[in-house]
């Protein structure tokens, strides 16, 4: 019904290749942009802002990260958190002992850094896979942070090992309301998502969904493995990178590397699994589901006038049951229950 | 239309209650009542529910009454920031805040300067926030880490008849692994050159459940002191560690986070003479009569266990909330008594407090806590502390008086520290009016 494809006839390379083929795709996409860029704004309150879109926005951010690495290169990774700490500090650091460089480009220098990172800690990739990888890439986690904790220079020798991300100031405007540093994630989110969703679609992100799919078959055709791999490594935790940064800046304002838990790590990683991997869309409804629904069941028994202590078992108790239905009804995740739904409308109202 | 109307109507009606409850001072609380600190939060929070509730069966201050809201934050930053965005601007605005948690208040701590709300932190969280010129909205009230650790110094010192003493003793300085065991090793440092004394820094890592190595190495290095800088579970383990490595428990001296019986009770018999810091002393006073007459009889009681009255957490828990109407009362007696007082009213009181004997004897609660008076350049308006010890049953003071350490040095650092976030963060130091 509202997906037809027949009728949207392509007579051009371009018009075949497009990043949304499907014309309600394109429409809707211009809807979510212009609702998120000019709407939200115009209604939401600094609560929503500061405290639900930023955070979701970040780590949306951070779930794409981490599933160009497991969901289209295939390589199990635990180390989200600690590229995320990578770009936080390192940009920290750049702002600190560069006095006037841009914020921006403190982030895509933060960005590398997790990059550089990341093609080291990528290395054991290369004779190494699956769980035995994930658990090569905890030493990434564990590494880091305790190289943050243990080096002052780090966190410019405050005492207790916190920082205090600067001021962002871009061409004099100083990003200080909530809406502003929303905004500001968004589009460096959005920029970041559609150079993803065109990165997949070129020869590179080929190479990588060949190697996920069988890296020996992959070789025999061609594909470096070596370079592939670390390629992978090295723009995934650039996103991570820049999410932690985001996360630094633009949300919490101080960290202190503690933040960047194994627990973070693990939190990104259910939301590719939740949301779906190996999907951009999938990374924002994980991200959705993880961040916003736990807020929004606390407000529901906040509502309710449970006692406090009632409400975060509640929490707990149907989030879980809501993570096990999700994953019993759809394994792979809310990005394919979309696109179910997407394929039932087009065959509306006999589907298969 | 029926719908329609029922909707305006109740519309109305919330409305209605909504500017009843204007003569309400507001006051959230970030609280946590799960996970792994669970026992401090419901302690501490219970504390300050019961005076409020105390507060309001005497009628308010100065007849407004206190209402409170609740946020679980499970002790984590990202939902006590989370927590402290939603209740903000809830009720007509926020009076104050105190997360509890070192975590939560440097998450919030820029928000609070923007959003004109004072945010206390009762012997916890940023020492150099004591200078009001560059943390004008952050209140590190009655003491601080960096005093903590100074009287520490002080008081290990007149065991020996003076810091000087000290000179060629073992110090070791056992932590917990993060932000809050890092934060007193400025002070350590500094005074351990100046006193001559060796400091052995020994980190464990969170959650501390395991500290077999620590302890082996502490029976190595046969120090004379051990500074027990602990938090949550650490701290049972560490002294049942200290028992089984032979470790006498009367030479350890925990932080005061490491002293409350939910950290001796675990322990058992090895806790008997353990020695902690605490800005309390421990007892009964007519204000802890109160509210369980007043309170608990009257089925308002927060805690479940009316046999935790007066325990650590919850006496401090009474102590915040002393301090936090006191500021709210001072406030009243500038910008107009009986009325509701807004963020940056209670700023000025929180920096204009003078809790002495006179008022505590008022109050009730006469040596629970050392006098508090404040400034524009101290905001902490205190700094001294009591040794406290565990008898086996109950905790006990055993330094009559308050004891204060160098507090010079920690001014001196105190200095250094806040212009280096001054500089940072583009503040210029200033006091506000």
């Amino acid at each position: 019904m509202f997906y037809r494809e027949a009728g949207q006839f392509k007579i051009t390379y371009q018009a075949d290749s497009q990043i949304f083929p499907i014309r309600q795709d394109r429409v809707g996409i211009a809807l979510v942009l212009a609702i998120a860029f000019l709407g939200v704004p115009l209604v939401a309150s600094p609560y929503l802002f500061s405290a639900v879109l930023i955070p979701f926005l970040i780590f949306a951010l951070a779930a794409l990260g981490l599933n160009i690495l497991t969901g289209y290169a295939g390589q199990l990774s635990l180390g989200t958190a600690a590229f995320m700490a990578v770009g936080a500090f390192a940009s920290y650091n750049f702002m600190l002992r560069i006095p006037g460089i841009p914020v921006l480009l403190a982030f895509v220098l933060g960005g590398l850094c997790a990059a550089m990172v990341g093609i080291v800690f990528g290395l054991p990739s290369l004779r190494i896979r699956g769980f035995y990888l994930a658990a090569a890439t905890l030493a990434t986690q564990f590494f880091v942070v305790w190289c943050l904790t243990k080096i002052g220079w780090f966190t410019n020798n405050s005492s207790s090992g916190v920082i205090t991300a600067q001021k962002i100031v871009i061409l004099g405007y100083e990003f200080d309301t909530p809406a502003s540093k929303y905004l500001l994630t968004l589009c460096i989110v959005c920029v970041m998502a559609v150079l993803l969703k065109n990165m997949i679609r070129t020869n590179v992100g080929r190479s990588w969904m060949a190697v996920r799919d069988m890296d020996v078959a992959a070789e025999v055709i061609g594909f470096r493995l070596m370079r592939t791999k670390l390629l992978a490594f090295a723009v995934s935790s650039f996103y991570c990178g820049v999410a932690g940064a985001l996360y630094a800046f633009a949300y919490l304002g101080t960290v202190e590397p503690e933040a960047y838990s194994l627990d973070l790590s693990f939190r990104i990683l259910f939301m590719i699994i939740i949301g779906g991997v190996g999907s951009v869309i999938g990374a924002f409804f994980g991200s959705a589901f993880i961040v916003l629904l736990p807020i929004f069941l606390n407000i529901i028994a906040h509502s309710l006038a449970l006692p406090t202590s009632v409400a975060s078992n509640l929490e707990l108790m149907v989030f879980g049951a809501l993570i096990i239905f999700f994953l019993i009804v759809e394994p792979h995740g809310l990005a394919r229950l979309w696109q179910i739904a997407k394929e039932k409308l087009r065959l509306w109202p006999f589907p298969h | 239309m029926k719908l329609i109307k029922s909707i305006l109507l109740g519309a109305a009606l919330a409305g209605s209650i909504g500017a009843a409850a204007a003569q309400e001072q507001y006051i959230p609380l970030p609280s946590y009542r799960v996970g792994p600190y669970a026992a401090g939060g419901s302690g501490f929070y219970g504390g300050a529910i019961d005076y409020f509730n105390l507060v309001n069966a005497n009628g308010g201050i100065n007849g407004v009454k206190i209402k409170w809201e609740e946020c679980e934050t499970e002790y984590n930053a990202s939902r006590g920031v989370e927590c402290y965005e939603r209740m903000k601007s809830k009720n007509g605005g926020a009076a104050l805040v105190d997360p509890l948690s070192t975590g939560i208040a440097y998450g919030i701590l820029d928000r609070v300067a923007t959003d004109k709300i004072p945010m206390t932190m009762l012997g916890y969280g940023r020492s150099d926030a004591a200078n009001g010129k560059v943390f004008p909205y952050v209140f590190p009230l009655i003491t601080s880490y960096w005093n903590q650790a100074a009287a520490m110094v002080a008081y290990l010192g007149s065991l020996n008849g003076g810091a000087e003493k000290l000179k060629g003793k073992k110090i070791v300085h056992l932590y917990h692994d993060s932000a809050f065991g890092k934060e007193p090793m400025p002070v350590l440092d500094a005074e351990a050159q100046k006193y001559g004394f060796e400091l052995i820094k020994i980190p464990v890592a969170h959650p501390g459940n395991e500290q077999q190595s620590q302890w082996l190495q502490i029976r190595q290095a046969k120090p004379d002191y051990v500074i027990l800088w602990g938090w949550g579970v650490m701290n049972a383990v560490a002294i049942k560690t200290a028992q089984r490595n032979g470790f006498p428990r009367e030479k350890i001296l925990g932080v005061w986070w490491a002293g409350s019986e939910e950290d001796t009770v675990p322990a058992g018999d090895a806790a008997k003479g353990y020695t902690t810091m605490t800005f309390n002393t421990p007892g009964n006073y007519p204000v802890l009569d109160d509210i369980r007459k007043k309170v608990y009889d009257a089925g308002k009681g927060n805690l479940d266990d009316k046999g935790r009255i007066g325990s650590v957490y919850h006496m401090r828990g009474v102590t915040a909330a002393i301090l936090w109407t006191e500021a709210i009362r001072k406030a009243q007696e500038k910008f107009g008594k009986g009325k509701v007082m807004s963020g940056e009213q209670v700023r000025w009181g929180f920096e204009n407090l003078d809790v002495n004997e006179a008022r505590q004897k008022a109050l009730g609660a006469l040596g629970m806590f050392p006098p508090v008076k404040t400034s524009c350049d101290d905001h902490e308006g205190s700094g001294a502390v009591k040794v406290q010890q565990w008898t086996g049953s109950k905790w006990v003071p055993i330094t009559p008086n308050w004891v204060t350490g160098d507090k010079a040095l920690t001014r001196r650092l105190l200095e250094e520290s806040s212009a280096k976030y001054a500089t940072e963060k583009n503040i210029k130091p200033a006091c506000a009016s």
